[in-house]
């Protein structure tokens, strides 16, 4: 089923799970396509076709290898994501930095209590 | 136990076009880290974070029940978000409506998850919205946010800098 213009930027190609999962590997270092279709148990043609996404938004690069063909990560890319989440992460991290304060009150009436009843 | 602090490690990802997840360890065991997400006196000392001041937290904590928080940001104007309870499995499991009441038309659905493993707990929040165009506007007012402490930050440094 034809999916129009997953293709155009770093946010649509890592929308797809599958293609997370193929960041995920190259980011521990860079594999040869039959390699990513052992460790994916996905057939050749769809991990070539999510390879091909990734290459055009410049996330993967590819070199020749004698007759393979390895890929290899470029994060670059996902910096603007970064960038994006970057500022609603950091309002999540200050509301949970004061709920480290609540929880640890909490943890030390539970232990006052445990105290009082030996 | 020591307390081994967590501060700065949210870790928000998007798991798909229309979903959010949140992710964070706390240093408590999931009894107390539930005790203190769902208690109204005690979310009102930290929801607003550093943004504002929570005015009211209301919980009906029962299977469609409704939650309202509201809070008024620092920057005087008021934020409030309401929902329903869909599934609670108490110190396991909470599974909500949200709505923020600036945008009442974008509905998202919260599964929060707590995990415990070696007294500390895992808490994994998913938001499911029902448009991408609607996570994107909620991710997107964290932005907002965050470039609006930015500029009041800049206002104070500004300010400092013209004290004689």
């Amino acid at each position: 089923m034809a999916r129009a213009a997953t293709t155009t930027d770093a946010f649509n190609a890592v929308a797809e799970l599958r293609r997370r999962q193929i960041l995920d590997l190259l980011a521990a270092g860079e594999r040869p396509v039959n390699d990513l279709v052992g460790l994916l148990d996905l057939a050749q043609p769809l991990v070539s076709k999510h390879l091909r996404v990734l290459r055009e938004v410049g996330l993967v690069q590819v070199r020749e290898v004698g007759r393979q063909r390895v890929y290899a990560l470029d994060s670059r890319p996902l910096r603007p994501i970064h960038d994006w989440v970057r500022a609603f992460e950091q309002s999540w991290n200050e509301r949970f930095d004061r709920l480290d304060v609540v929880l640890a009150e909490l943890i030390e009436m539970a232990d006052g209590d445990v105290s009082s009843d030996e | 136990m020591s307390a081994v602090t967590s501060s700065g490690t949210a870790v928000v990802t998007l798991p798909s076009d229309t979903q959010v997840r949140i992710t964070r360890d706390f240093a408590a065991p999931k009894h107390l880290v539930y005790n203190a997400w769902t208690t109204p006196e005690l979310i009102k000392r930290w929801w607003s974070g550093d943004r504002g001041e929570v005015t009211s937290i209301d919980v009906d904590l029962r299977v469609g029940g409704r939650w309202r928080y509201v809070m008024v940001a620092n920057e005087g104007f008021e934020v409030g978000f309401h929902g329903e309870y869909r599934e609670i499995v108490t110190n396991e499991r909470l599974v909500s409506t949200e709505v923020y009441e600036g945008m009442p038309d974008a509905e998202a659905v919260d599964t929060t998850i707590f995990i415990e493993a070696d007294g500390r707990t895992s808490v994994s929040i998913l938001i499911e919205h029902s448009s991408k165009e609607h996570r994107d506007a909620h991710i997107d007012s964290g932005m907002e946010l965050g470039l609006q402490e930015a500029l009041d930050q800049l206002e104070q440094v500004a300010v400092s800098l013209s004290v004689p």
